[in-house]
């Protein structure tokens, strides 16, 4: 029985390999970064100051505010419109069309979820960048909006893939207790089911949050490269995703720039993390109560 | 004329994460005899067959305390638990028909064993199949899915699957359950003419079948042993204990 | 027979408009896209062609072919695929045969999701980081393959860990109860009943793993590199090599005054690649499903 010992060992060690493979990416990120962490680094202005000049000769700034009010608005923006259209979806896939429409639909935004990012940011560049300047008259269209409209196609599918098992996993005995009181479909389902759906509807939203925080390519190409904090739908931004891919070809391996760019991805690699954790804690909170 | 004593269970106590499900239970088995467990639902009857063969490792939070012995051999302490396995089949209730071909399904566990040779695998699979009267019946298709067969069919493709890797000890757990009374009537057929070779212990809640087929009954109530002893005393009108007497004549149960 | 009072007749109505606003939404998300794509597809005209599939890009790629960035995808997702699918799958097997109810459990499990929620660009730091600087691969095919390879790692284990959970439990029994091991079991049993599943997840990887772009940016994608025509071994494992996603970034926002109808064919060749993919992946569900064994 040898050789079953080291295939159980070797599938054991691959099991564990999720866990090493997460704490080596922290790691690794954190090892290039950290030199500035312990040498320059200064939390106040890179949390609180919008000047960001890593590259200026005389006087170097880190300040991140921008940026994160870039990541910021372009991902409320793009809630806005993904989280009632997805979760309608949602609702609409779960409770309201036929089995045929059903498997239509489902490949259809599983197809939507194909589309690579950076074909998505192609789009915002050629054709949601002329729509918004014709309709709105901006100068440019690479702007909050675009990385917006953007975003939101790309995290709906997630979002009414997990809100459609949420509304799945509530029991049929709700729906019937409620039909057979007389509710009408639509009564069922604002007041029986998505109070019953509660927590995994907001694990799904949570999961779309994450994907649009973490989106690189599609913001990069589609919110233009200005460094200042938007005011309106239709200023041009740089998110934190986008300003790493942007400027990491440019700063010398090992160089303050560099190593700032790197302490960015903790940070998003942190606020991913923790959306993440807490969308888990969430679900399991329905697991704990049903 | 001393008969050897094949299986031997003293003080076995089997609780599923805290809550007792064996209590303290002691009984023995002959070789070469069919030995009849009976009891109403949730008596503990398949557990205790899960303990004979070490199944019972499967399910998370179960422990086991008191000896069960095999042979002589105490289980838990065998050197193969693979080889106890294959020492002691198990049959369960619902049929199950491996999905592969009827020749795969029997010739699994001996391939499992490390038998190589297509004679002998086709042998064992032919006398296997024979055993459990299913040959006749599907010897022009040996390669159709085991689990297009019907459940009378699968019944005794588990069966065929159990014998063939020559078990010293068969347990049946209420093989009857999900199959039509004609095939039942088959397979006791089958089983009287195991006994020569194998010891059988079979669980059973048809009370009339424990009595047509074996020559020592226990009951079981709750986890608990109520009586042990031979067939005729437990269905006679004076057993041990007045629960035997109501629950063998339907009085509740 | 029975009079539909006012009270009802609105609730009738509510119910009506609901349904028609739910289906209005999941519409308004299907339709742009479609149009979106007849659009893509209709200014690509001018530049697609059997030639552009096979030619180098030539004249700063203003013009020419794409074919070692198509040549440059391949070997990326090839060499992922043969990286992750073997770990990714054992790693299902082990959360799904072998792993015991417990916090450790669900530690493993929160570290798969979390592996999915990682920003592409975290992954490019890490694969700079780790494979590039600290193992000394340097910027190349290999650096980029694994930094894919990791990052495609929880598809395969999703994939997987459905497929094996379908096997049903009583088939594990039965063998159990016959002798075999754990290990024999999922060789024989299970694992040969979730192969359809498991393609499932391969073919996934292969349509994200051709798609992305920034964790490949800085590990071994480069914005030009001319390979011979018609080769298709052009690179080798330490090489920088050109790919379709880096491509369509490139001469969608690095390089002036290109053709229009370039960049949009280079996107329709990515795309239809992805979604063809993609669409296979469907298939291969759909025949399974009509195969059950059970």
């Amino acid at each position: 029985m040898i050789s079953e010992r080291a295939m159980e060992t070797l599938i054991r060690l691959c099991g564990f390999s999720t866990i090493l493979f997460i704490f080596a990416i922290f790691f690794f990120v954190f090892r290039e970064g950290s030199g500035f962490l312990f040498t320059g680094f200064r939390p106040l202005e890179f949390f609180f100051s919008p000047q960001w000049y890593p590259t200026s000769q005389s006087n170097v700034r880190y300040g991140a505010l921008a940026l994160i009010a870039g990541t910021a608005g372009v991902t409320v923006m793009s809630m806005m419109f993904a989280v009632p259209f997805g979760l309608g979806a949602a609702i609409f896939l779960s409770e309201f069309c036929g089995p045929r429409v059903r498997e239509t639909l489902k490949v259809t935004i599983e197809l939507l979820a194909a589309i690579p990012s950076v074909v998505w940011g192609f789009i915002g560049l050629t054709i949601m960048n002329s729509l918004i300047i014709q309709i709105f008259g901006a100068p440019i269209g690479l702007t909050v909006l675009n990385g917006g409209l953007i975003l939101a196609l790309m995290s709906v599918p997630i979002i009414v893939s997990v809100g459609e098992d949420a509304l799945k996993a509530v029991p049929d005995s709700y729906r019937e207790a409620a039909m057979a009181l007389g509710a009408t479909r639509w009564q069922m389902v604002w007041r029986v089911l998505l109070p019953a759906a509660r927590n995994g509807l907001l694990a799904a939203v949570l999961l779309g949050v994450g994907r649009a925080i973490g989106e690189t390519m599609a913001v990069l190409m589609a919110t233009g490269h200005a460094v200042r904090i938007p005011v309106s739908p239709l200023d041009p931004v740089r998110t934190l995703t986008a300003t790493i891919a942007a400027e990491l070809g440019e700063a010398p391996v090992h160089s303050e720039h560099y190593q700032v760019l790197f302490l960015i991805g903790i940070l998003l690699f942190t606020i991913t993390f923790a959306v993440n954790l807490i969308a888990d804690l969430v679900v399991k909170g329905v697991r704990g109560q049903s | 004329m001393a008969r050897e004593k094949h299986i031997e269970v003293d003080g076995l106590t089997v609780t599923y994460a805290g809550k007792p499900v064996l209590n303290s239970v002691s009984f023995d088995v002959y070789r070469n005899e069919i030995f009849a467990v009976i009891g109403p639902a949730q008596s503990g009857k398949s557990t205790l067959l899960k303990t004979l063969n070490r199944t019972l490792d499967f399910i998370p939070r179960a422990r086991m305390q008191g000896t069960v012995k095999v042979g002589g051999e105490d289980v838990r302490r065998v050197g193969n638990v693979y080889e106890l396995r294959r020492k002691v089949g198990i049959v369960a209730p619902l049929p199950v028909g491996l999905p592969m071909t009827i020749y795969e399904n029997v010739a699994f566990a001996p391939r499992m064993a490390g038998v190589r040779a297509k004679s002998e695998l086709d042998a064992r699979v032919e006398h296997c199949l024979t055993q459990a009267a299913l040959w006749d019946e599907v010897k022009d298709r040996l390669d159709i899915l085991g689990t297009r067969l019907s459940g009378g069919q699968q019944q005794r493709l588990t069966i065929a699957r159990a014998l063939s890797h020559q078990p010293e000890v068969l347990c049946l757990d209420e093989f009857s359950i999900a199959i039509d009374p004609v095939t039942t009537m088959r397979i006791e057929d089958v089983l009287k003419q195991l006994r020569e070779r194998i010891t059988i212990v079979l669980v059973t809640n048809l009370v009339q079948q424990a009595r047509r087929l074996a020559s020592r009954t226990m009951f079981l109530l709750e986890g608990q042993v109520v009586e042990v002893d031979k067939t005729e005393v437990i269905f006679s009108g004076s057993p041990a204990s007045r629960k035997t007497y109501e629950y063998v004549h339907g009085i509740f149960g | 027979m029975f009079q539909q009072t006012k009270s009802v007749q609105k609730r009738l109505r509510q119910e009506k408009l609901a349904r028609a606003v739910f289906a209005c939404m999941t519409l308004l998300m299907v339709v742009p896209l479609l149009l979106i794509l007849f659009y893509l597809l209709y200014r690509a005209m001018p530049a697609l062609s059997p030639g552009f599939l096979l030619t180098n890009p030539i004249r700063g790629m203003r013009a020419g072919g794409i074919w070692p960035a198509l040549v440059g995808t391949i070997y990326l997702v090839l060499i992922s695929l043969a990286v992750s699918t073997p770990i990714g799958v054992l790693a299902a097997v082990y959360l799904n045969e072998y792993a015991r109810d417990n916090w450790f459990t669900r530690i493993i499990n929160l570290a798969v999701v979390n592996l999915a929620g990682v920003p592409s660009i975290v992954h490019a730091l890490f694969g700079l980081g780790a494979f590039v600087l600290f193992a000394r691969m340097g910027r190349s095919v290999l650096a980029a393959s694994l930094t894919l390879a990791i990052m495609t790692l929880p598809v395969i284990i999703a994939s997987t860990k459905e497929a094996l959970a379908a096997v049903p439990i009583p088939f594990r029994e039965a063998c159990w109860n016959v002798g075999a091991t754990r290990w024999q079991t999922i060789r024989h049993v299970v694992l040969p009943n979730s192969v359809s599943g498991i393609l499932t997840g391969v073919i996934l990887q292969v349509s994200r793993a051709a798609g992305e772009t920034a964790p490949i940016m800085f590990t071994g994608a480069v914005f030009y590199k001319a390979v011979r025509e018609g080769d298709p071994f052009p690179y080798g494992l330490l090489d920088q090599c050109m790919a379709l996603s880096m491509h369509l970034f490139t001469v969608s926002t690095q390089v002036p005054e290109v053709p229009a109808a370039l960049p949009y064919a280079t996107a329709v060749v990515l795309l239809v690649t992805v979604l063809v993919v993609n669409a296979l992946s469907i298939l291969v569900r759909g025949y399974v499903r009509s195969r059950k064994k059970w």
